[in-house]
């Protein structure tokens, strides 16, 4: 059973506690969510950086320098 | 001055934890701070996450965050409505062994009866020359009690199989101010 560690400050006791079935069942479902959140943000940040890339592309098309491109992101 | 006083310190042992409690904090202090030195098994993870609780509420946290890394790579994202404080970075089982991240959870004036808003400031560690991060944040409970316990726990919060590390250690302060 997975364990947690909990301090009581107004003694100082450290105690090594084993988690419920509640615990463990919210914990699974936690880190079901969890995955499905840290996917789209990872996507949100991916299709960020492409249309950046894209802007970018676009404006040097264009003829702007490297320079010029960067100094507009100032 | 401040004076830190050293209220309570956990290591964790050799079969992890899936998370670390505070429980019955002193309500006589000006601020409270975690200090973190942590690693955590979630696999394939050069870095990871942390989140946590105060009082045991679910419910109101919100965060603006924001974090550089690897070099050349900077962002900020902020989330709000969230049922546990996000976010700390810390360290991964793919990270170099035997390195923690170290991490600041800074919480001003927690006796009081407002929103309780705090600061949370870290860095990952790796010895080598390409990968690392900062990241610091500023979080907020909207909740007006008093905190007198935090919950620490592996994103997400519920921990599911992911744990920290043997090693990884908390100490929590209070700090006077007179």
């Amino acid at each position: 059973m997975p364990t947690k560690l909990v301090v009581d400050c107004s003694t100082g006791i450290t105690s090594e506690v084993e988690l419920t079935a509640e615990e463990i069942a919210y914990a699974e479902m936690e880190e079901a969510r969890a995955a499905v959140a840290e996917a789209e943000r990872i996507a949100a940040e991916e299709a960020k950086a492409a249309a950046k890339a894209s802007a970018q592309a676009k404006l040097a098309a264009l003829g702007l320098t490297a320079e010029e491109i960067a100094a507009l992101g100032k | 001055m401040a004076t830190y006083k050293a209220i309570s310190t956990v290591t964790v042992g050799s079969g992890g934890a899936l998370a670390i409690e505070f429980t019955s904090i002193p309500q006589t202090y000006t601020d409270l701070l975690v200090r973190l030195s942590t690693r955590v098994n979630e696999t394939g993870q050069i870095r990871s996450y942390v989140r946590w609780r105060f009082n045991d509420s679910a419910a109101g946290y919100s965060y603006t965050w924001g974090y550089a890394y690897d070099n050349n790579v900077t962002n900020g994202v902020s989330d709000i409505n969230l049922s546990a404080a996000h976010i700390y970075i810390t360290n991964g089982p793919d990270s170099t062994g035997s390195t923690f991240g170290n991490t600041d959870l800074y919480i001003p004036d927690y006796t009081n009866a407002n929103n309780k808003s705090h600061i949370v400031d870290g860095v990952t560690e790796n010895n080598n020359t390409t990968t690392y991060m900062v990241s610091t944040s500023a979080s907020m409970w909207a909740n007006t009690a008093a905190i007198n316990k935090i919950v620490l726990q592996p994103n997400p919060f519920g921990g599911g199989t992911i744990k920290f590390v043997e090693h990884s250690t908390a100490t929590l302060y209070g700090i006077s101010k007179s």
